[in-house]
């Protein structure tokens, strides 16, 4: 049930008050966070240095344009929702498709105008963001996620988390949204985490609950099998984030769309450690590993040092 | 980046507070436990009244040293006003007088109290006999009648004062009570009663001390003399004898406040008790008030009181901080808990707890239905402040209505935190299931419990309370926790699975 500390330490397993003094508070400058913590900006930004993110199709600020959010997203099939300055997660709104005056979400649940607006609305009074400061919300077109991905997950997108440490790709997962968590990809809340080989992008194991995980719960399928294709292309997007933000410990999500190639979600200032319990590894070693650089590289080579070190054979049974 | 800095400041902060901590102990002699002491009452009387623009003459009657108490040393805070100690044969009254003043006047008089084990009574010379006591048409009747009932009831001038005072007690209020009670206040009316049936007896003004309270007034007691005994008794419980947290104030049965030149005079009382050592307590402590000497005794005791309850809320946030850095528990708002927790220490725990389920929770329900009302944020929050308040009300007149006079204390929630709480609470709900408010909600009623269990602790309130170094050597452990890397408790069970396997 219990593990002792100097175990954990010996597995190189950081927990939260390392991470924030350690490395968010060392390597993540305050005056950097307003361009990560504003998803609006850093859309912007990172458009402006050439990354694909998901296309914007309008932002709202004010209550009095409420409103014309219907006027929005009329031509839009899917489209999502978010707070600019949310956090977690929190008040996130995906619409599938829209029918008959009514919007459809992944889970098949139809909600009407009048939900779409209140959304809107409670994300301006600041309900979502962080301090609950008054906030906008950013409307974005629906990502059309890549098929190799379809058996893999549960009314949801499976996003890929990176964590870029001074500019290295350290630790990748993947978080496959399940029915427990409601098509959510939060691993607390249930999705399924796999943590990826950051050599090749291969699964290694998969944890649901804090316990091991051989198949996606729902779709029944081996995740021995899973593969992200494109993974050189990935790594170099997650981080070349680095030089974008200027963040020394920067969470990367990002999706695999099926026009556009890898795509970034979003960029998190302080990304959760959960992605140690997807790798069944702690980031210590790898970390300290890559303080000790000295050398200042390019991306690619950042790319190349990573996948030189931290390579790893795969957990899962390869019957699937 | 050197963290040499941060452990100097860390070492500075923590050798001043412990200095600060000793000299006071050693030098000053104040105890580092809170008991074998004596307990000395601070007591100040706060004058308040309009001038009308002329002379003013203020006369407040003066506590003197009785069994119980004894009176150490006395202040005054006046500006302008020229002040003398008046007294005549038995009673002891402070006179303030000015040429000119105009508008609201603030006088001040402070006293300390050492408490005694005084059991011998004081001699006090009864009140001559009120003979001309007269009443109108019908209340005669009704006085001799109501006399005539507790006479036949009574065997002595104590016990007919009982069976008075129960003439007038709400179960056994007869006609002719009500009658008089419409017409006379209360002690006074007893007073006329009595003195009507030949026992002597007039009305004194005391002080019920309670640690901290503010702005109290007087009770009329009534002391009724029989040959050479006399006897305090409660006018409106009929109880007998002095309890012992009572302060005789005015026991002549003169005026306490006289105010010429001036109007709407009224006296308001506040005090504090501290323990002091003895020796301590019967020294003149005032003279050497000095920086050494840093104290929070050198306030008024009205703001002393205050800071009773100030200087306890960083224990509050030392345990928020040990509980989220060392143990990793998630609470719903980060210092609400201690907030709450100073509500406990009013409403004492269990009535606390129960009244913080009860209200979340009804709010909780009232919050979902205004939820489908698609409002404004700001909006909705201040109706939910709005149902938090009438909650609060209908839980206080429910509580009072079927005898729980504990339920009354549910007014010191801060009421505008709640409703955050209950807001955030139904957010989570909607977004993350029930689950996590029930871990929250938990999380935030754990570091509540015990923030009040360190806050409640007498030793503790003596501690924080007497030796202001003690914040100090707070801070130096708040700063040395904010740098801790090691893991959480909790931590512990969450990445368990990756200690176990290799």
């Amino acid at each position: 049930m219990w593990a002792t500390p100097a175990r954990l330490q010996a597995k190189g397993v950081i927990g939260m008050n390392r991470r924030n003094i350690r490395y968010i508070g060392r390597y993540n400058d305050r005056r950097l966070y307003p361009l990560v913590d504003d998803k609006l900006q850093t859309k912007l930004l990172t458009k402006r240095h050439g990354i694909t993110t998901p296309d914007l199709i309008g932002t709202v600020s004010t209550q009095f344009d409420v409103k014309h959010v219907i006027e929005m997203v009329k031509d839009a099939p899917g489209f999502v929702i978010k707070p600019a300055k949310g956090s977690g997660g929190k008040g996130i709104l995906v619409v599938e498709r829209q029918q008959d005056g009514g919007y459809i979400k992944p889970n098949g649940a139809r909600i009407e105008r009048v939900d779409l607006e209140r959304h809107v609305s409670n994300i301006l009074s600041g309900l979502y963001s962080l301090g609950g400061t008054s906030d906008v919300a950013v409307i974005e077109s629906l990502i059309a996620f890549d098929e190799v991905f379809a058996a893999y997950t549960y009314e949801g997108v499976p996003d890929i988390r990176v964590i870029i440490f001074r500019g290295y790709p350290v630790m990748a997962m993947m978080r496959l949204s399940t029915a427990a968590s409601d098509g959510k990809a939060n691993l607390h809340q249930g999705a399924v985490g796999v943590g990826l080989d950051i050599t090749t992008g291969a699964a290694l194991r998969g944890v649901q609950f804090n316990r091991p995980r051989e198949d996606h719960p729902d779709t029944g399928r081996g995740l021995a099998s899973l593969h992200v294709p494109g993974w050189d292309a990935l790594l170099h997007l997650a981080a070349s984030c680095y030089e974008v933000t200027g963040l020394g410990y920067l969470g990367t999500d990002m999706v695999l769309d099926r026009h556009h190639g890898p795509m970034l979600l979003e960029l998190n200032a302080r990304p959760g450690l959960a992605i140690q319990m997807a790798n069944g590894e702690g980031l210590r070693r790898r970390l300290d590993l890559i303080e000790k650089q000295t050398e200042t590289r390019s991306i690619e080579a950042r790319v190349a040092f990573a996948q030189q070190h931290f390579a790893r054979e795969g957990e899962l049974a390869s019957s699937a | 980046m050197s963290r040499v800095p941060f452990y100097l400041l860390v070492g500075t902060l923590l050798a001043i507070g412990i200095v600060l901590t000793i000299f006071r102990h050693f030098h000053y002699d104040v105890p580092f436990m809170p008991g074998e002491q004596r307990q000395v009452w601070e007591v100040e009387a706060q004058v308040n009244f309009d001038a009308e623009n002329g002379p003013v003459r203020v006369d407040l009657a003066l506590p003197s040293t009785q069994p119980g108490f004894r009176l150490l040393t006395e202040n005054t805070a006046s500006s302008g006003f020229g002040l003398s100690y008046l007294r005549d044969d038995k009673a002891r009254h402070a006179q303030w007088a000015i040429r000119q003043a105009n508008g609201p006047q603030q006088l001040y008089y402070s006293a300390q109290l050492l408490v005694t084990d005084g059991e011998e009574e004081f001699l006090a010379e009864p009140p001559a006999l009120q003979r001309d006591i007269g009443w109108e048409r019908p209340y005669d009747t009704a006085a001799r009648e109501v006399i005539g009932q507790a006479h036949a009831r009574s065997a002595d001038a104590f016990t007919f004062t009982r069976e008075l005072i129960k003439e007038f007690t709400d179960q056994r209020q007869g006609e002719n009570a009500r009658l008089l009670l419409s017409q006379y206040e209360r002690p006074v009316l007893l007073t006329r009663l009595l003195n009507q049936a030949d026992v002597h007896a007039r009305i004194v003004n005391g002080l019920r001390l309670e640690d901290g309270r503010r702005r109290q007034s007087l009770t009329p007691w009534l002391q009724v003399f029989e040959n050479d005994k006399w006897v305090l008794i409660n006018p409106r419980t009929g109880d007998q004898g002095k309890p012992d947290d009572l302060l005789l104030w005015e026991r002549n049965g003169n005026a306490v406040l006289e105010v010429q030149g001036g109007s709407n005079s009224r006296v308001t009382f506040s005090m504090l008790r501290h323990n002091e050592p003895a020796s301590v307590a019967v020294r003149n402590q005032f003279a050497d008030d000095t920086l050494l000497n840093f104290s929070i005794h050198s306030l008024p005791i009205e703001e002393q009181a205050l800071f009773k309850t100030i200087l306890l809320i960083p224990i509050g946030a030392l345990v928020v901080v040990l509980l989220r850095v060392l143990v990793g528990l998630e609470t719903s708002g980060t210092f609400m808990p201690v907030l709450i927790a100073l509500a406990f220490i009013q409403t004492t725990l269990i009535t606390g707890l129960v009244g913080f389920l009860l209200v979340v929770a009804v709010g909780l329900v009232i919050r979902s239905y205004l939820s489908r009302l698609n409002l404004l944020l700001v909006a909705r929050v201040s109706a939910v402040i709005i149902t938090v308040i009438a909650i609060i009300s209908l839980f206080s007149v429910m509580a009072y209505r079927f005898g729980l006079n504990a339920g009354l204390t549910i007014t010191f929630f801060p009421m505008i935190i709640l409703s955050w709480t209950i807001e955030r609470m139904s957010i989570l709900w909607e977004e993350e299931g029930p689950k996590e408010v029930f871990k929250q909600g938990f999380g935030s009623l754990l570091t509540a419990v015990l923030a009040y269990l360190a806050m409640n602790n007498p030793w503790v309130r003596h501690i924080t309370f007497n030796f202001l170094g003690v914040q100090l050597i707070l801070m130096s452990m708040i700063l040395l926790l904010g740098n801790y890397t090691g893991y959480r408790l909790l931590e512990l069970r969450r990445f368990q699975p990756l200690a176990k396997d290799d």
